[in-house]
């Protein structure tokens, strides 16, 4: 049988169609992913990402570890509580997940990887952690909502108790405060402001009902995709994997160069394709017309090369369809996309596609 | 959950067809086939004048999630097409046996219509597959 959140009975009681995600038993949506979509974008809404697997780290080298572990420098991390977006490597400078690191303490950091690639990621930092003496601790007594949108945060102070409330109040993006109960960390997937909350399980499902009673629309894995696309974010097994390095990946800036001297793992794949050049990158695309762009359409660029669609979608917000394209490094500002055998036009542009409810982009009136 | 009318015919691909007064056909896709599909975002429908055989892909839907063919069950001319869905393409997941239609035919012989499965035997069918 596949695994289930503390939540999933939550999502049946809410109507949800219930599909397989990774090995989870996972809504898809509750009803129409287009009104889940626009509910994040206008107000606020909540997913179940209970899923994801959070990792704590434990022990007096953790700094150090982490250092070798991640092509992003947490020396970055200073004040308790920052979070940092960062690539796992293999040796290869091929992405074996993407996770966000918080720390916590100089011997107290947490991870939150992926939940498809949960047992490669744990058997893969379990091994490198031996030669520092960190502790890698599983937690999956904790699930985690994250609400979001840009009345978001306000749902999740009613829920707090005063103190932590302040101090959530108070936080910066992609900042966390850990409470007794409640991790709460002002990050998320969608491009909206918002709130990604680790809690016990036995939690869950009241702190759930109490949002929806409020009016914080439970979204599936439908909207989370079409929210995370239009804010121009990656997601691992489609935009990057074990094959492909951050560099062809939209990603090189989250890949700390300096200092030099830090040795992390995929360091010498990663300078060896800078210095031959980097042969593609990842790029947006709007289509000229009607269709939905949709993953592994096959881009052409006239007089440079062939690439691929590596997420297609339809944008909600925009109305037009958008895609993440991984195209050789010296496309223009032009392509076409093959869509069921004919060749339509397309425009080349820079993620974001829509931050905060507003269009980054131009739109052809048509 | 199903909702299969009885005074509709039905095709395995997941069409319905519906006789009107006037001789004329209306086509649409079932309720089962939007729900799989899901939110709806465009529908290309066909050409008036095209001539369809059965089996023959007349129309595009195209969700959030997938594109998908529509087929002619019959053989027919196209004598209209559905052109709110240009614009209301969602009436396809709210109303797909009314609103949500796709295109009218002339049947070349509506004989052919007894053809196709009844409700009840529709209803089998999905319960077959979902098995």
């Amino acid at each position: 049988m596949a695994n289930r959140t503390p939540l999933y009975d939550a999502h049946l009681a809410h109507g949800a169609k219930i599909v397989d995600f990774g090995g989870w038993d996972m809504p898809l949506h509750y009803g129409s992913q287009l009104e889940e979509h626009h509910h994040v974008r206008r107000t606020a809404g909540m997913f179940d990402v209970s899923h994801m697997t959070v990792v704590d780290l434990a022990g007096d080298n953790t700094r150090a570890f982490l250092r070798h572990l991640l092509a992003n420098n947490v020396d970055r991390l200073q004040v308790s509580g920052k979070a940092l977006y960062s690539c796992m490597l293999n040796e290869r400078g091929g992405v074996i997940d993407d996770l966000i690191v918080y720390f916590l303490r100089e011997d107290w950091f947490r991870l939150v990887v992926n939940a498809a690639t949960r047992d490669k990621d744990m058997a893969w930092i379990t091994r490198q952690a031996q030669a520092f003496a960190v502790t890698v601790t599983e937690r999956p007594e904790l699930a985690m909502i994250a609400v979001q949108g840009p009345q978001a945060r306000e749902h999740v102070h009613a829920l707090l108790d005063a103190e932590l409330s302040a101090k959530a109040v108070a936080l910066a993006p992609f900042n966390a405060v850990d409470g007794d109960k409640f991790f709460v960390a002002r990050t998320g997937y969608t491009g909206e402001d918002g709130y990604e909350v680790i809690l016990p399980a036995a939690r869950a499902t009241g702190f759930w009902n109490t949002l929806a009673q409020a009016g914080v629309k439970p979204c599936g894995l439908g909207a989370r995709d079409t929210l995370r696309l239009e804010a121009g974010m990656n997601l691992y097994g489609a935009d990057m994997t074990e094959d492909t390095t951050p560099l062809v990946s939209g990603l090189t800036w989250t890949v700390a160069w300096e200092p030099a001297t830090r040795d992390f793992i995929g360091r010498p794949a990663l300078e060896a394709q800078r210095a031959d050049g980097v042969p593609q990158k990842l790029v947006g695309l709007v289509l000229n017309g009607k269709g939905v762009l949709r993953n592994h359409q096959k881009v052409v660029v006239e007089g440079v090369g062939e690439g691929e669609i590596t997420s297609g979608s339809f944008s909600p917000t925009l109305g037009v369809a958008i895609a993440l394209a991984r195209v050789p490094a010296a496309t223009g500002t032009d392509c076409q996309v093959d869509m069921r055998g004919k060749l339509i036009s397309a425009r080349v542009v820079k993620a974001p596609f829509v931050r905060n409810g507003k269009s980054c982009i131009e739109i052809d009136e048509r | 959950m199903s909702n299969v009318p009885s005074d509709l015919r039905y095709a395995k691909s997941h069409e319905w067809l519906r006789k009107e007064s006037d001789g004329t056909v209306t086509l649409g896709i079932t309720h089962h086939a939007q729900d799989l599909l899901g939110d709806m975002v465009f529908v290309e429908t066909p050409d008036v004048g095209r001539t369809l055989k059965p089996g023959e892909a007349c129309a595009v839907v195209e969700s959030v999630k997938a594109a998908s063919d529509v087929y002619s069950p019959i053989n027919g001319e196209v004598v209209e097409g559905n052109e709110a869905l240009a614009t209301s393409p969602e009436l396809v997941n709210n109303e797909p046996y009314a609103a949500g239609w796709i295109a009218r035919l002339k049947p070349a012989n509506s004989a052919e219509l007894d053809g196709l499965m009844d409700a009840a035997a529709y209803q089998a069918f999905l319960d077959s597959e979902a098995h």
